[in-house]
């Protein structure tokens, strides 16, 4: 069988180089039918796939960078936002101390008047007491003593002129050595 | 052709250390005839002829498969066919070409690259184990559509004068030397390399098929007495052959192409 078929390659092939006809041909057809496909229907189609991908990708990275600026801008806003609030806060706190300060001082200078006043009144009261109180006793005074010395004296002092005149006379003398006796102290 | 005649490429019957009296029943140009297993109207059809055509149906079939209702979203068999077009595309194409002038030659290129491929795969394909490529018809076929694309390629870009030029490296700076020079180049491009770049892709398709016979049959050979131990060795040598074919396969395939894109990338560059 061997040795049939090394006396068919003696008879068919000259040579592995030399092609036979029908090979040739069978080849062109064969590779023609594939670059065809491929020519015509497949890589025209998965072309055109590709390049949808691409613009998708692309789409989908432009619509990124655009939801990345948005969000740029609106942190952007609210940072400012958030600065003038802070601002504003500071601001109002500022406003609130002065006018805390204002009020308080306005309070102890308004206490401070009342303070004057209620301490003047007092003054005033008592020195009108005082008065009161001295003028009385002045009366009183000198009525007990005209009425002891009348009783003592066994003589009238009911004359009112002279009455009055010892009188003044008594308690003057009687201021005198209050005075005498303040001023050596 | 008698009728005893099989498709088988060596004798069973023979085995070392048997008596039958036959040796090793060596591959050689025999392993690559076959038999006519149709005729249609005189025209003998072989299984050589059948693996082209399968080829064809595969290649087209897959990417009519994976790009046929190409989606935005890719499948998984789109995904795999997309790897294997952007490899060539702009693994060989566009290095070679560029971007701009290459577009043109992908479908070109994407073709050759896949029908070559396959045509050397059918080497390790049990029942099949038979590059289509080791028949020097199919690469000469696939050369000469790229020798002829480029050379009407050279004088449709430079013109008649220019693309003598371009042919012939014409360089005045060569002086007393450019008559060598130009008969050299001019015979080196029109006709050594087409001839090579055929015969690149079938002898190593061809070599490595009949490596593969060879440690094949030698492995049935051997398996007698005391030389098993060889023929495990033989054995071992056909899985380490079919691997490194399978590598061969694809460079073979990758390095048509690239020859293919740098002759156009040749053609159409300005005359230096």
């Amino acid at each position: 069988m061997i040795a049939n078929l090394v006396q068919l390659a003696a008879e068919e092939e000259q040579s592995p180089l030399i092609p036979p006809g029908p090979e040739l041909l069978v080849g062109t057809i064969a590779f023609a039918i594939v670059f065809f496909f491929f020519w015509k229907k497949l890589l025209p189609n998965i072309n055109k796939v590709l390049e949808e991908r691409r613009e998708a990708i692309e789409g989908g990275i432009e619509k990124a960078e655009a939801a990345q600026v948005e969000a740029q801008s609106v942190l952007e806003q609210y940072k400012a936002q958030l600065a003038e609030a802070r601002h504003e806060a500071a601001r109002l706190r500022q406003e609130a101390q002065e006018q805390g300060a204002t009020l308080i001082a306005e309070m102890r200078a308004e206490g401070q008047r009342q303070r004057e006043e209620i301490v003047a009144a007092g003054h005033a009261q008592i020195e009108a007491d005082r008065k009161a109180a001295s003028s009385a006793l002045r009366q009183d005074v000198g009525k007990l003593a005209t009425d002891l010395a009348g009783k003592l004296v066994g003589e009238s002092l009911e004359d009112h002129a002279r009455q009055s005149r010892v009188i003044d006379r008594f308690l003057d003398g009687l201021d005198e050595a209050a005075t005498k006796a303040e001023a050596s102290r | 052709m008698s009728a005893d005649q099989t498709q088988l490429a060596f004798d069973w019957s023979c085995r070392i250390m048997s008596d039958n009296g036959c040796g090793f029943p060596a591959p050689g140009l025999h392993s690559f005839l076959f038999q006519p297993i149709a005729e249609v109207g005189g025209f003998e059809f072989n299984k050589v002829m059948l693996l082209a055509l399968i080829t064809t149906v595969l290649v087209v079939a897959f990417f009519w498969a994976a790009f046929g209702k190409a989606r935005v979203v890719p499948g998984k068999l789109q995904m795999v066919g997309e790897a294997g077009y952007d490899f060539v595309r702009r693994g060989i194409v566009y290095e070679t070409l560029g971007k701009k002038e290459g577009e043109k030659y992908v479908p070109l290129m994407v073709s050759l690259f896949f029908f070559i491929w396959i045509m050397n795969i059918w080497s390790v394909i049990p029942l099949a184990q038979f590059p289509v490529s080791s028949i020097i018809a199919f690469p000469i076929v696939l050369a000469a559509v790229v020798w002829i694309l480029w050379v009407s390629l050279t004088f449709k870009r430079h013109g008649f004068v220019g693309g003598l030029k371009n042919l012939t490296g014409y360089d005045k700076s060569l002086g007393a030397v450019l008559p060598l020079v130009m008969v050299i180049e001019f015979l080196s491009n029109l006709f050594v390399r087409p001839f090579t770049h055929a015969v690149r892709l079938f002898a190593n398709m061809f070599a490595g098929h009949l490596m593969l016979v060879m440690f094949t049959v030698a492995s049935w050979y051997l398996l007698n007495s005391w030389m098993i131990p060889a023929a495990g060795i033989s054995f071992v040598m056909t899985i380490t052959m079919i691997l490194f074919e399978l590598f061969v396969q694809a460079v073979q395939a990758y390095v048509f192409v690239l020859l293919a894109c740098s002759y156009i990338q040749g053609a159409l560059a300005e005359h230096h």
